[in-house]
This record gives C-alpha cells, structure tokens and sequence, in this order.
C-alpha cells in the first residue's frame, strides 16, 4: 500500500496540438479510493495509463509511494490493473483461478493458498475454493475476477471504467461492492469513469478533468456544494446545474422580477456587468406571489415525492434551459408559466469572464 | 420477412466515449412486440438478421436457431447461428462496449489486419413481455477457422503448440506495427487457419482495443505481459482438463511469445549499423524481411557523422508478401505460408518446364495445369475438409513424400488419388469445426463450455 504522485505530469500526443494531460498535479493518500472523472477526452484514461505505465510521460513524475516510476516498466510498478481480463477457466477450480497468477510469478505453494484462502474470505467465496467456476453465479464470477487482482497483494489498484460491459443491475451491486472492498482491503485504488454519479457514490475524492487540465479535486461533498468553475459546477450533480447570466445591480443581482441580495465586495470582484449565477433544481422555490424568473413549463417527470420540471426561460434575448424540483403532490402542468427564485445563500457565483467562482458566502 | 416495422439500419461512427448520445426509437403501440425499438447497425444488409429470435435472451435461444459450434471461454454469453449461407457468432454485452468492438473491428479490417468480419450491433432488444434485453454484436464466423481448443485437442503435439504460439506473436506485432493495443491478448481471443503446416491467427476479440499513432514501449510489454499470463492461463486450463500432453510445461510454452514476438519486431523496425563498404546489407535485411512475409515500403538510411558507417532502419514493413505476390501472379487468394509453398512450387515448374517463359505467363501455366486439376480431383463431399490453398499444399508434400518412399518421380495425378484416399478422406471437415458430435470426442462439448457473465 502505498501513496501516489502526479507531479507536473504531462503527456504530448505526436502531433497534438495541446497535451492530453497538462502539468497533472494529484497527491493520493495512502488507502484512498480516488476517482478521476470527465467528459470525452478530458485526459482522464491518459493519466491512468501513465500511472500504470502505458504511456510515456512527456515532463513531470510519477511516484509510487516514494519511489519515482516514471520511467519503469508497467509490469515492475506493482499495481493491479483490475477486470482487464476476468475470463475464468472452466477446468480449474475456484481457487485455482484466483491464483494462476500468483504460480507464474514463481509465489511458493504455501503463500499462494494462504492469499487465496484470505481473498475468499472477503470476497466470501470459501465455500467455493474447491468447485469449478461453472457452479457459480454471475456476481460470484465476478468476485472471482476481483479476488485474481487481489491476491496479487498490489500496491495500487487501477480500474478503467470496469463498469462498462456489465448490465444495469450488476454493476450497481459490482459498484458497491469494489467501494467497500477496496476500503475494506485499505489499498489505494484510483478509479476512471465518464459517469459523474459512479464517481460521487464510489469516491473519497474526485478529480474532475476537462481538456487535459485538472479543474478541482475534492470530496463528492465540497465538489457539489462548492464547485470552483462553471465547468465543474455543470457537470457535477444530475440534473445538472441551473446556469444563468444575469445583470449585476447595486446591491445584488437580478434574477427576473427580484434582486437576489449578494454584498457589494463579492459583486465588485466580477469581471464585467454580468455574473455567472448557478442554482441547483433542488434550491429553487416556485414563489407563490409570481415574483422571480419565470419558466414556461415543457415537460413534468413525476418522481413520487418530488417532480423535476423541464421548463426554459429567455433573457436578454437568449434561452436558457432549467430544471426545478418540486412537490410531488402538486406539480405544475406541462405549458404553465411559473416564477421561481432561488433559496438564500443556495447560490453559486462565477465570474462570466473566467468561469471562476466568485465567493463561497452567498 | 415482408415488413420491417421501425428497425433501422444505419452505420453510425460512434467512438468508445459517446455512449448514451445515440438516438434510439421509442416503442409505441402500433408496432411489433418483436422488432419495437430494434436499432441496427450495419455495414451491409442482411434481411435474415431479423428472423432470428432478438426477442429472446441469448441463453434461451431455441437450438432450431444455432448452429452447434464450441463456444469459447467467454465472460459474455456467446451463440453461433446460420445466417443466409455462413454462421455467425452472436455476443451479448453492453451497448457501448458493443459499439465500440463493431467499429474497431471495421477499422482494423480496413488495416487490412486479420480479424473477424464485424456484421452488425443490435440493440433496444426486448421480450415479448417487455423485459429489456442486452445489446449484442454479431460477427461473421470465419470459415475453416479453429478455435485453439480444437487445436490442441485433436492431436496436440508440441511443434504445434509453438507453431500457434508463433501466429499469436506474428499477430500481435501485426497490431503493434499499426498501434492497436489489444488490452486483453490471448489464445481464446484469436481464431487460428491452418497455414501450409503452421498457422495463421485471426483476432477475434476487440474489445478492450484502442487505436493509437503510436504504442509507447510500455503499451507493447504490457500487452505481451498479458499475452504471456493469458496464455500460461489457457494451458494450465487444459492440463488440469487432460487436454493436453502432460510434457508440455505451461509456463516455459507461455515464455516462447516473448522470445517469438522480441525477434520479430527487432527485425521488423531495429536501427542496423554497418560500415559503408557492406551496402549488400541493405538487400539482406530486406531480403530477410520479405522471407518473414513481410514487404519494406519505406526505409530511412542515414551516413554516420564521420561517413564511413551507415544505418538503417525500415520504415514502413507490411505483412502479406507471399499472399500478394501469389494474388498479383494468380488472383489466388492464401495465407503466408500456402502463398509461399505455392509460390515455391510454381517456381519449380517454371524451370522443369518452361524456363524462357515470362513470370506472369508460366504462373497462369501453373494454375492451369497444377493448381485446378489438383482441387477439381477434390470429390464434393470432401470439399469441406480443408481449403483449397491448404489441399494443394498438402498435396505436394504427400507427393514428395512419395516420391521420396517408393524412390521414383511420382506422377501428380497418382499421387492426387492417394492423398485423397489414404489422408483426405479420414480428415474432420474443418470448413465450420465443428459439430456437436464431433466436439463431444474432444471434450468441448456443451456440458464443458463455459461462459461468465
């Protein structure tokens, strides 16, 4: 077990036009699960191969532990890469699968049932060690697949979207289990996905990437209650974000009919006449007194409990799509005009000029 | 099939990330339970596609419906079926990753690397009572291919086992060169064809794949650190089942990929230094090149600064030169090794008979006077044994052979009679290896397949 280092690390395709990973500044604890998460080509599966060793690192460190990796063969960093291959073979048994392996790397007989016998323990496959995988379920199979990496005692898992070829309900079950295994087995595991729901369940930290660059890493917490730029800000949280650009007043910013109070030391801060204002669809309110923005309502979708309204609203000319929660037991009707406002200090601030995030205290 | 209701046929260029961003129809009352919301994607269409059952999931699927061919180690839940006049092999999985192995398999066939042909991705499948089903791809089952378990089953020999083991490695360095890293190398994943005594290996399994400019040196030993576990894996397998010879060590077999694949691609791309008055080196390396199969299209020579030692290294290498050289002189189309063997021969005719003769003309001499009468001895019924390259092949080493033995200059069409009697005839027909019965007498029957979801 063991920490891991991203210093500066860039990676430059031949040919590219910018890097694919930019100055990548990550230090991961030791025993954390940390999730690096993005759209299309933020760079995210880049950074995890260069950590496992299949790309070259342009500038920069890696470090295992205290131990500088950049320039060591994948197979000598000691890490695991998980479901790479997780095909069992129909004549050995249980056991035997999880610890082929461990046999090719020339691990004493002894050792090897010993980490087996502990892998099925925790994966709760004792019962099993003897039988052939033919007798076992989907989900144990997959437990098999997970105890192969595991016996391997590494010092670092990598998972690169492990997710993807399983079906909806085993990967559920698949996600909760890798979460708390790995926290259960206390080894540093740094996980890829494109799914930004995967990434705040499974995580303790997230990195959030978009072209290369490394926009925020935080806990799933402070990623959705203070995202540092409209980038994060939108793409953390489902539905996303309200996003809105809205005039700046003497004493706050008006948001339709009404001023939404912001102190003038944050407003002054603000690059321009307008400020980037995001409110999550939870933290709006329809205002009973039709004071607010109003949203012509497009489409209803009733939870029980809640209901989200898929709406839009137009101002200064440009539309703007939104999304609001509301009581379950009385939602508006698709085609009803409605006016929303947003709940005191339940609103995010950016600069339109930048995208950066104005103030934490609104 | 007379109506098509809503499936569509359309060949989207979707990329590994961009999933769920594909527009897919809505079921409404007036359509069919069956094909609802079907969504097919497909280079060519193939109308029978839509009489197999999608409304079913794959493990249920009627045996009317198959065709028994062994299924291989799998994590997916794998079916063969007849379509039109081929099999085809049908995989459930994720709609993305389904997508994503269709198009990488389109464009590594456009590579013109050796893999399987990728017909269709079927997705917003669904049964009757309205459960959703997983998406599937289907592919083309290539024929007179082998599974490595047919292989090593029927009669397996060591010389085999390096034979295949050396396809897997030419294979792999075939990718390399064209910077696909596989991500999940290993027997199951490749089809092998027999190859005029050796083999030559299919990739089957595309789904871990990525398509870069180049592979860093890291992608490469780790594909071939995979290839290396895999391979062990696969052995020991087949050992613990009794499928294998007990003298065969699974780790030392699973060591030759190294050596086999190092010495491939040091030859194939290695800088060579040499001192200026050797420029017959140049003609040897390429030479020595094209003796691997493999055509130099660019190479970089270059002075050393002090002029007296030059280097070089090839550029762009390109596998296929015995086949092309064969199709140029034939329009027959073989493997490496066949085109060789072949190419040997017509060779040799061409100085018993007609050495004056130009290359082009006496090739079509060949194929006239050797190469037809040979295959068009072959009775219909045994058509299926083996391809028709492999047949001529095997032909002229049985009359060699013969020769050699009864010490006289067999005559071809002798010696034709006698291969077809005394070997042909006792051969399992290879064409779609194979069926159900014949699987049972090697241990691959339904019983002992295996797949993992």
């Amino acid at each position: 077990m063991a920490t891991v280092t991203f210093d500066q690390a860039t990676r430059v395709y031949p040919g590219a036009e910018r890097p694919a990973v930019n100055k990548l500044d990550i230090e991961i604890a030791d025993g954390e699960f940390l999730v690096l998460v993005g759209p299309s080509g933020c760079g995210k599966s880049t950074s995890l191969r260069m950590l496992a060793g299949l790309e070259d690192v342009n500038s920069g460190r890696i470090l295992i532990g205290d131990r500088d990796v950049t320039d060591v063969p994948p197979k000598d960093r000691d890490i695991a890469m998980v479901f790479q291959n997780y095909a069992l073979y129909p004549h050995m048994t249980v056991g035997d699968n999880m610890g082929f392996a461990l046999k090719i790397a020339g691990v004493s007989k002894e050792e090897r049932a010993e980490r087996v016998r502990e892998a099925a323990r925790l994966l709760d496959l004792e019962d099993f060690l003897d039988r052939k995988p033919k007798a076992l379920s989907g989900g144990q199979r997959q437990r098999v697949a997970m105890g192969r990496a595991i016996v391997r005692n590494p010092q670092v898992f990598l998972m690169d979207e492990p997710l993807s070829n399983l079906d909806a309900k085993l990967r559920v079950q698949t996600r909760t289990q890798i979460a708390s295994l790995t926290r259960r087995l206390g080894v540093t595991t740094v996980y890829v996905t494109h799914d930004q729901v995967e990434a705040m369940t499974m995580g303790d930290r997230v990195a959030v990437l978009k072209d290369g660059l490394l926009q925020q890493i935080d806990s799933p917490r402070n990623l959705y209650d203070r995202p540092r730029n409209v980038f994060v800000a939108g793409f953390i949280g489902s539905p996303a974000m309200n996003l809105l650009e809205l005039p700046v007043a003497d004493d706050g910013v008006v948001f339709g009919g009404i001023t939404y109070p912001v102190h003038r030391d944050i407003l002054s801060a603000a690059g321009g006449s307008t400020v980037t204002l995001g409110v999550r669809p939870e933290d709006l309110k329809i205002s009973d007194d039709g004071q607010g923005l109003q949203v012509h309502v497009d489409v209803v979708e009733e939870l029980g409990a809640d209901a989200y309204i898929y709406g839009h609203t137009t101002l200064d000319g440009k539309d703007y799509d939104m999304v609001v929660r509301v009581d379950g037991r009385r939602p508006p009707m698709k085609g009803d005009d409605v006016h929303v406002r947003p709940e005191q200090g339940h609103v995010h601030l950016f600069d339109t000029t930048n995208g950066l995030r104005l103030a934490d205290t609104v | 099939m007379s109506e098509i209701p809503d499936a569509q046929w359309r060949d989207e260029p979707t990329d590994y990330d961009q999933t769920g961003k594909l527009p897919r129809l809505r079921a409404t009352s007036t359509q069919s339970p069956t094909l609802g919301s079907l969504n097919i994607t497909a280079a060519a269409t193939d109308p029978e596609l839509l009489d197999l059952p999608w409304d079913v999931a794959l493990e249920f699927w009627p045996a009317s419906a198959l065709a028994a061919l062994p299924r291989g180690i799998s994590r997916h839940v794998v079916r063969f079926a007849h379509l039109g006049g081929s099999v085809i092999a049908v995989k459930e999985t994720s709609e993305h990753v389904a997508r994503h192995e269709y198009h990488m398999l389109r464009k590594l066939r456009r590579l013109d690397v050796p893999c399987v042909e990728p017909v269709a991705v079927i997705s917003g499948r669904s049964s009757p009572e309205g459960e959703e089903l997983d998406p599937v791809l289907v592919t083309r089952h290539l024929k007179f291919s082998l599974p490595y378990r047919a292989l090593f089953s029927q009669t397996l020999r060591r010389d085999t086992l390096t034979r295949l083991i050396d396809a897997q490695a030419l294979l792999l360095v075939r990718l390399h060169l064209i910077g696909f890293y596989w991500g999940d190398v290993s027997l199951s994943n490749t089809l092998f064809r027999r190859d005029a005594g050796a083999f030559a290996a299919y990739l089957v399994d595309a789904e871990t794949g990525e398509l870069y400019p180049e592979l860093s040196v890291g992608q490469r030993e780790y594909d071939l650190e995979i290839a290396r576990v895999n391979i062990a894996g696969e052995l020991m397998d087949l050992a613990e089942g009794g499928l294998i010879e007990e003298k065969v060590d699974p780790l030392a077999t699973s060591e030759l990929i190294m050596d086999s694949y190092r010495r491939l691609w040091s030859e194939l791309t290695e800088k060579e230094s040499f001192e200026l008055g050797e420029r017959w080196r140049v003609g040897a390396r390429i030479r020595r090149l094209n003796d691997l199969g493999f055509d130099v299209e660019e190479y970089a020579i270059r002075a050393a600064s002090d002029g007296t030692q030059i280097q070089l290294q090839p550029k762009v290498v390109d596998a296929g030169h015995h086949s092309r050289r064969l199709l140029r002189l034939t329009g027959l189309d073989a493997q490496q090794n066949q085109a060789r063997r072949l190419l040997n021969d017509m060779d040799a005719y061409r100085v018993d008979n007609n050495p004056q003769l130009d290359e082009e003309f006496s090739a079509h001499l060949w194929v006239n006077e050797v190469f037809e009468p040979i295959v068009r001895a072959v009775p219909r019924d045994l058509s299926g044994k083996l391809e028709p390259a492999e047949v001529v092949h095997e032909v002229l080493e049985h009359r060699w052979y013969m020769s050699e033995r009864e010490d006289r200059n067999v005559p071809m069409a002798e010696a034709v009679q006698s291969y077809i009697d005394d070997e042909l005839r006792h051969r399992r027909d290879e064409a779609e290896i194979m069926l159900t019965a014949d699987a049972r007498t090697i241990g691959i029957d339904a019983d002992s397949d295996y797949e993992s979801t």
